[in-house]
């Protein structure tokens, strides 16, 4: 079954949504995060968005419902590299992105989780 | 002149959503819509197959390109046998939710298209369509 791969860098994980997803695979990745922030202990989510052209509620559910989660999990959730019209079109939609930051960029993600990346440093 | 059905798709799954939106994106860009204009329309397209799926039980979406004084524009009619809409009104307006989701479709899809017409009733199905018309 596809997945969507979750990278870890320090206590931060980071997903990069590129496919149109379907609910499986929405369900199947907020799983997959849940578990991986147990897991890894991460204190910080980046969900980087720069590759959607569309985003509709069933999408901004996910990410709120995934932001919820790793609250609840002590973890911060960011999401990054929202098109322009991607973000013209949310607040026309009138969707809320509740609990979730946004960033232009991943790197820009990480200052604001602001949780360090540690390469090999204990 | 517009072909009287269109091009049929229909809306039973996740991925029946998703092949919606891949059709509608080759439509718009086919029209020439703006960047914002095609996004707006196939979000609204796509809350309002969601809908189909998630409150409708399922149903069909009807796609035509479309002329009228000298502009062309997508419509997409999306049609299903569910429990119909009791209270237009209040479905329309933000904040509006049975199934305990954002309840945005309706509004929202309103907005961010340029034409909206719904028939529904209550046992009897709902039959929304939005047309999008390429500005000159």
């Amino acid at each position: 079954m596809d997945r969507i791969p979750i990278l870890r860098m320090g206590k931060i994980l980071l997903v990069t949504i590129q496919v149109d997803m379907h609910d499986n695979l929405a369900m199947v990745l907020q799983d997959d995060l849940t578990e991986r922030i147990v897991k890894d202990k991460a204190r910080g989510v980046l969900i980087d968005i720069s590759a959607l052209d569309i985003v509709d509620s069933f999408i901004g559910r996910m990410i709120s419902n995934t932001a919820a989660m790793a609250r609840v999990l002590d973890a911060k959730t960011v999401v990054v590299g929202m098109q322009p019209s991607v973000a013209i079109t949310l607040v026309e939609l009138g969707l809320k992105l509740d609990g979730v930051r946004t960033a232009l960029n991943v790197e820009k993600g990480m200052e604001l989780l602001d949780v360090g990346v540690s390469f090999g440093k204990r | 002149m517009d072909d009287e059905t269109g091009h049929v798709m229909p809306l039973k799954t996740g991925e029946d959503v998703v092949r919606l939106r891949q059709a509608l994106r080759e439509r718009v860009l086919a029209i020439k819509l703006s960047l914002v204009d095609q996004t707006k329309f196939v979000t609204a397209a796509s809350e309002l197959a969601r809908n189909v799926l998630d409150y409708g039980g399922g149903g069909e979406a009807h796609l035509h390109m479309v002329e009228r004084d000298n502009k062309r524009g997508i419509t997409v009619v999306f049609i299903d046998q569910g429990p119909g809409i009791a209270d237009v009104e209040q479905a329309l307006s933000d904040g509006f939710t049975s199934g305990g989701g954002m309840g945005l479709g309706l509004g929202g899809a309103k907005r961010l298209s340029d034409e909206f017409h719904i028939e529904t009733a209550v046992g009897q199905g709902t039959k929304i369509t939005i047309t999008k018309w390429k500005a000159f």
